[in-house]
């Protein structure tokens, strides 16, 4: 595998927009070539080479290229957005859409993302060792297909609509998050490790929530009807198991109603 | 004599009244006295022949005072500043016509800039439920004609929208509502006693931000299963009873106001309750509509979704592709994350409405008011335009919250030398144009435009 690695030298005065830094882009190029790629601030055309320094080799293909960012990129846009193969690493804090729309390959944040991360994913997987914004894993505006595959691992906490239209995929968050989790979901897995204020699986058709913590408000459209021993995200648990959104329409399979399910995590 | 001027509309609120009626001077430029108009109706008629009115730009100096300079000084100010910025923001629409909406957005085009209006800080959320879910609405005609059970979720129109419910949703007689108020339950869902719940038949004092629990109550309450004793401080009784007057009802509904769409969930709690329409419509007709605020709010969401594709935070920073995104192209987002570098405020007035902070991060760059009157955000702009008051001294299309065009009249002539937001963003345009040394295609296209209405005529 080769490396790329892409050292920020300088703040942007606004936020920049780089829909260039994925594997896909690099991947058969060489430093100078990668230099010259186009970015975004506001309107104005600039190049990755003005904000970043660039060192290393490419791959010849997408599948064959890691790239390493050794720097803080708070002030970077779409850092992997649409990528299919690769790798990237952030040794620092990423902006809005971390992964956006990504189909395959592996994306490691070091620091903290901002909102959209993962935002109507595909496939691969997105790992955050600090916390994220709101919308994780989210669709974007207006679509009723959200994350449809792929894995989405925070190990902080994460803000609210998490998993919004989700249609399939896992998402866990391993501390806390704040409201609307798998809102309009079809599909998919949300696991939360820590708490969660409220709104837990709202207008949700089908799909699993796990909680191991506590659901401070439930939402009434949710009836418990069991007590299930399960396993998953590497934890083995005795849940309280709710079916619902029970406001909300079901599909019929066999004649009998398909219910989403969200698992909260019994007390010992 | 004075004349009374009949069928005027009033540039308020979303109600978009269209009866107001104006008495003028024999000359033509004071409104003496106006009829049917509610108090703050009435006021903006007469506010506009105040003595203190700002009558030519103002530009602020290097000292911090503020200095009088021309309109075309201003223009060349304008023109300048939005080309010179990376990312500028445009900001408002509150208070203006279609045509003027219509003028920045070529402006914002040519510019680079995000176009935004005050549904970012008001209806915004409703949008992206409606994008989300769709938006079973009517018209208020049909509301005044059938509506027999009136919800007013998060919203008090009594003091927002003061002839509302006398025009449409409470008194009136229509032609299945012969009876007015009494043939109406009403359905208040507040978490303050607002002068609206006092008026109303139930009056659900539910816990604040908690709108969305209730709304999900219902919801499975319609679909015939059990909720829990009490659901967001309501008690379930109570839930049963205002449900079951719903399923039982002729045509109802839904109100909502920024009692949903600004405590927490937002677009969520937009998009249940048009989930809720959408089951009551298994029952019986029902519909919903969001209390837009101001008499042309609605305008812009129509204007430029057709120049556009959006209603509102349209990024047009990449030329032809417009993005939109709230959360990250919504004005307060933006100048919070130090995201724009010139903002231009039309037609509202940010320095009340937004955080203090969001305004300390735009005003590290140049800012621009394009306001008829002294108001905060003309205080601590750089530069101040004021224009024309549309609806006293500019006529123009306005939509009302229920999206019903309506040419609006002009009642009295402007102060002299005085330009329409139109005039005054088409020249900014042309100056633009001649600056970068481009085509002024618009002012073509306008031009060409009125030459072939000419004709037909």
């Amino acid at each position: 595998m080769a490396t790329i690695t892409l050292k920020p030298f300088k703040t942007p005065e606004l936020i920049i927009e780089c829909n260039n830094i994925t594997p896909d882009a690099f991947a058969g190029k060489t430093p100078a070539e990668i230099a010259e790629l186009e970015i975004f601030e506001g309107k104005v055309r600039e190049k990755l080479g003005d904000f970043f320094s660039v060192t290393g080799s490419s791959g010849k293909t997408a599948a064959e290229t890691d790239i390493l960012i050794d720097g803080d990129c708070s002030r970077v846009k779409y850092i992997g957005s649409k990528m299919t193969a690769g790798t990237i690493t952030v040794n620092g804090n990423a902006d809005m859409y971390v992964g956006g729309w990504m189909k395959g390959g592996k994306i490691h944040v070091k620091g903290n993302v901002d909102s959209f991360c993962g935002i109507a994913m595909e496939g691969g997987e997105i790992e955050v060792d600090g916390n994220a914004g709101n919308y994780v894993g989210c669709a974007y505006r207006g679509d009723w297909r959200g994350m449809r595959g792929g894995t989405i691992h925070i190990h902080g906490n994460a803000g609210n609509d998490i998993g919004t239209f989700m249609l399939g995929g896992t998402i866990i968050i391993d501390k806390n998050a704040f409201i609307h989790v798998s809102t309009h979901a079809e599909g998919g897995t949300v696991v939360i490790k820590g708490d969660v204020e409220g709104r837990v699986g709202g207008q949700m058709v089908k799909g699993d929530i796990y909680v191991f913590g506590n659901v401070q408000y439930m939402l009434p459209g949710f009836k418990e009807i069991d007590r299930v021993r399960k396993e998953i995200a590497g934890e083995s648990a005795t849940f309280r198991q709710y079916i619902g959104d029970l406001g909300e329409r079901h599909p019929k399979s066999k004649g009998k109603e398909i219910y989403a399910n969200l698992y909260v995590k019994a007390s010992a | 004599m004075p004349k009374w001027i009949t069928q005027v509309g009033c540039p308020y609120c979303g109600s978009s009244c269209d009866d107001i009626e104006c008495l003028v001077s024999d000359d033509g430029k004071k409104i003496l006295e106006t009829r049917n108009a509610c108090v703050i109706g009435n006021e903006i008629f007469h506010h506009v022949s105040s003595p203190d009115r700002p009558k030519r730009p103002r530009m602020r100096q290097p000292d911090g005072s503020m200095k009088e300079v021309t309109y075309d000084e201003a223009v060349d100010y304008t023109a300048k500043a939005l080309i010179k910025a990376k990312k500028p923001l445009i900001y408002g629409f509150g208070s203006t016509n279609c045509e003027g909406m219509s003028a920045v957005a070529r402006v914002a085009e040519r510019a680079g800039a995000v176009l935004d209006n005050c549904a970012s800080i008001c209806h915004g959320p409703s949008f992206l439920a409606i994008f989300d879910n769709g938006y079973p609405s009517c018209t208020l005609g049909e509301v005044k004609n059938r509506a027999d059970v009136v919800l007013f979720w998060g919203c008090n129109p009594m003091h927002a929208h003061p002839r509302h419910t006398s025009r449409y949703s409470i008194f009136p007689r229509g032609f299945f509502t012969t009876k007015g108020q009494m043939q109406r339950t009403i359905i208040s869902i507040d978490p303050r006693e607002t002068d609206t719940a006092k008026l109303a038949d139930y009056h659900f004092m539910l816990n604040q931000g908690h709108d969305y629990e209730l709304f999900d109550a219902f919801r499975t309450v319609l679909r015939g299963h059990d909720i829990p004793a009490e659901v967001a401080g309501c008690k379930r009784e109570m839930i049963l009873e205002a449900a079951e007057k719903m399923k039982n009802a002729r045509f109802v509904m839904i109100f909502f106001g920024m009692g949903c769409t600004h405590t927490d969930g937002r677009n969520h709690n937009v998009d249940i309750a048009i989930s809720l329409t959408r089951d009551l419509n298994t029952h019986t007709k029902a519909s919903i509509m969001a209390m837009r605020g101001h008499y042309n709010i609605a305008g812009p969401g129509q204007v430029w979704s057709w120049q556009f594709g959006f209603p509102y935070c349209i990024d047009l920073s990449k030329g032809t592709r417009a993005h939109m995104n709230p959360g990250e192209t919504s004005s307060v987002d933006l100048a919070m994350r130090d995201e724009v570098d010139c903002f231009v405020n039309v037609g509202t007035d940010a320095g009340a409405h937004w955080p203090i902070a969001a305004i300390k991060h735009v005003k590290k760059h140049p800012v621009i008011t394009v306001d008829p009157n002294i108001c905060m955000a003309s205080e601590i702009a750089d530069l101040h335009v004021p224009v024309r008051v549309v609806g006293v001294e500019e006529p123009g299309v306005v939509y009302r919250m229920d999206n019903v065009p309506i040419q609006f009249k002009k009642v009295i002539d402007g102060p002299e030398g005085v330009p329409s937001d139109e005039e005054f963003f088409d020249k900014v345009y042309t100056r633009m144009c001649e600056l970068t040394q481009t085509e002024p295609i618009w002012v073509h296209v306008k031009e060409h435009a009125k030459a072939s209405s000419s004709l037909e005529h």
